[in-house]
């Protein structure tokens, strides 16, 4: 797998660090009760197809990335830095 | 049809046309008592245990692919109990003593070989761990030996002892751990469930599942809707798409982990052997072929396939431990798809429908699991009570934070396990 980092262009997958579904970005209120938080920290959609994760770009910019990627294929789809997909 | 010697010894004789198929291939019923979604190891022995220990037959398996095809017929192979939390330590020590009741229990060889475990380690911190590790599984009631340098010495004399990056300090010798024939394992349980009376249907899909008012009504499939009053979900990575099915988010990321053999070499390693430094164990199969792998790819797959760069860090890391496997050409690779929970303990539990019931989370290290899984969930669909060997196998503890059994002391969280 190759990952195209939006600031150092195409790298191979072992610069980055796999953080995991990209739902990390949609942290919840603090008092939003364990539910919530449950849902937020473990549960997952885990879907066999097209999925959005976080990355990190550990040697390379340090840029965190959301990635768009097959889950069956391998196939990255598209990866924008997480800053820019949180605004 | 019952195995025996004398009885091979007359097949033998007599051009083995005496053999029949170990199981039927029935059309699946219009209803159940119990339906369980997943024919692999897992299912295939809670559907022998619902039938032999709780006279429960009215039961069907439905399997997508074929009987044997999936993560069981796709692992390493390695039986042991050598895990140190309360909760994962009664329950693989309950699997190791129904893998040493197996064959005999199921009329079948399934090849289960106590060889011998060892895990190595390479540093004064790595020793007190296993130490304490081993002390554990002694308090368990399994058994564990700590040996020195010299002591693994005895026992592989052909690691690379001048390693000074990671030098052999000792090691943890699980001797009742070993390994034993994966597919068999599913053959014998798929003919010991049949032969009770439980259908065992092949390429059936399950395509949704018929809840009404919050009770579990039966299955739909790719062979007709099956009605049912118990529903057992036992599908390992894909059970995030199957618990969906009930409206369920599960604390489940499915990844890929890559394992290889080798062509088949006259015996050379005689027990399984785990390296302290690298993720790489190893072990060689009856027919020859060295078996071995390593760590996760550490991302989410369903693809049963990894990339390079995990093959290449498994080779190094058997190279480092082990110089004299390099000229052996490695046959075939593949990857099995891997139920991970945050924290690499498993799920036997019910849900919040009546009548429907899950076990997943096997991360790993399922198939020494199988037994007692199959076990433990039969008794949980008939009883509807926890079996004492898994009864901290909760849904729940993630959401509260009570009874996590994190084996690695990293974190409750996906993508550390």
């Amino acid at each position: 797998m190759r990952i195209t980092c939006p600031i150092c262009g195409e790298r191979d997958r072992r610069e980055f660090y796999y953080k995991s579904a990209a739902v990390a970005l949609e942290r919840p209120d603090p008092e939003a009760g364990d539910g919530v938080w449950n849902d937020y920290l473990h549960l997952r959609e885990n879907p066999a197809g097209v999925t959005r994760e976080l990355w990190y770009h550990e040697t390379g910019c340090s840029a965190w990335l959301v990635v768009t990627r097959n889950t069956v294929s391998h196939e990255i789809l598209d990866a924008v830095l997480a800053s820019e997909a949180r605004a | 049809m019952r195995f025996s010697g004398l009885r091979i010894l007359k097949e033998g004789l007599t051009g083995n046309r005496g053999w029949t198929p170990h199981w039927r291939d029935p059309a699946p019923k219009s209803e159940y008592d119990i339906v369980i979604i997943g024919g692999g190891g897992h299912g295939l022995s809670t559907a022998y245990y619902l039938a032999a220990e709780h006279g429960l037959t009215n039961v069907a398996v439905l399997e997508k692919g074929y009987i044997g095809g999936g993560n069981v017929g796709r692992n390493t192979t390695i039986v042991r109990a050598n895990y140190f939390l309360p909760g994962n330590s009664e329950f693989y020590s309950h699997s190791l003593k129904l893998w040493e009741g197996l064959e005999e229990e199921l009329n079948y060889n399934v090849m289960h070989s106590q060889r011998g475990l060892i895990n190595l380690f390479h540093s004064d911190g790595q020793r007190d761990a296993f130490a304490r590790r081993g002390n554990a599984m002694i308090n368990q009631g399994d058994d564990a030996v700590l040996l020195d340098r010299e002591g693994v010495r005895k026992y592989l004399p052909y690691l690379d002892f001048d390693n000074v990056r990671f030098p052999v300090y000792g090691g943890l010798l699980h001797p009742r751990g070993g390994t034993a024939r994966h597919d068999a394992v599913a053959w014998g349980y798929a003919r010991g469930a049949d032969s009770r009376g439980v259908d065992l249907i092949q390429n059936c899909e399950v395509t949704g599942i018929d809840i009404e008012n919050g009770v579990v009504k039966g299955v739909q499939t790719t062979r007709g809707a099956i009605r049912a009053k118990k529903v057992a979900m036992v599908v390992a990575g894909r059970s995030g798409q199957v618990a969906a099915m009930a409206g369920m988010r599960i604390p489940v990321e499915s990844h890929v982990l890559q394992a290889f053999v080798t062509e088949g070499l006259k015996p050379c390693i005689d027990h399984v052997v785990s390296f302290g430094m690298g993720h790489f164990y190893i072990s060689q199969s009856d027919k020859g072929g060295l078996v071995f792998g390593g760590d996760l790819d550490m991302y989410a797959s369903y693809a049963q396939r990894g990339n390079l760069p995990l093959v290449e860090h498994v080779m190094e890391a058997g190279m480092t431990l082990m110089p004299m496997i390099g000229k052996a050409k490695v046959l075939r690779s593949w990857g099995g798809i891997m139920d991970m929970t945050p924290d690499g303990s498993p799920i036997i539990d019910k849900t919040h429908v009546e009548g429907l019931y899950l076990d997943c989370g096997w991360n790993y290290g399922g198939f020494k699991a199988v037994p007692a899984s199959g076990n433990c969930f039969a008794h949980l669909i008939a009883t509807d009570r926890h079996h004492a060997a898994a009864e901290k196998f909760r849904l729940d503890r993630f959401r509260s934070g009570v009874g996590l059994m994190d084996e690695e002391g990293t974190g409750a969280q996906h993508n550390l396990h």
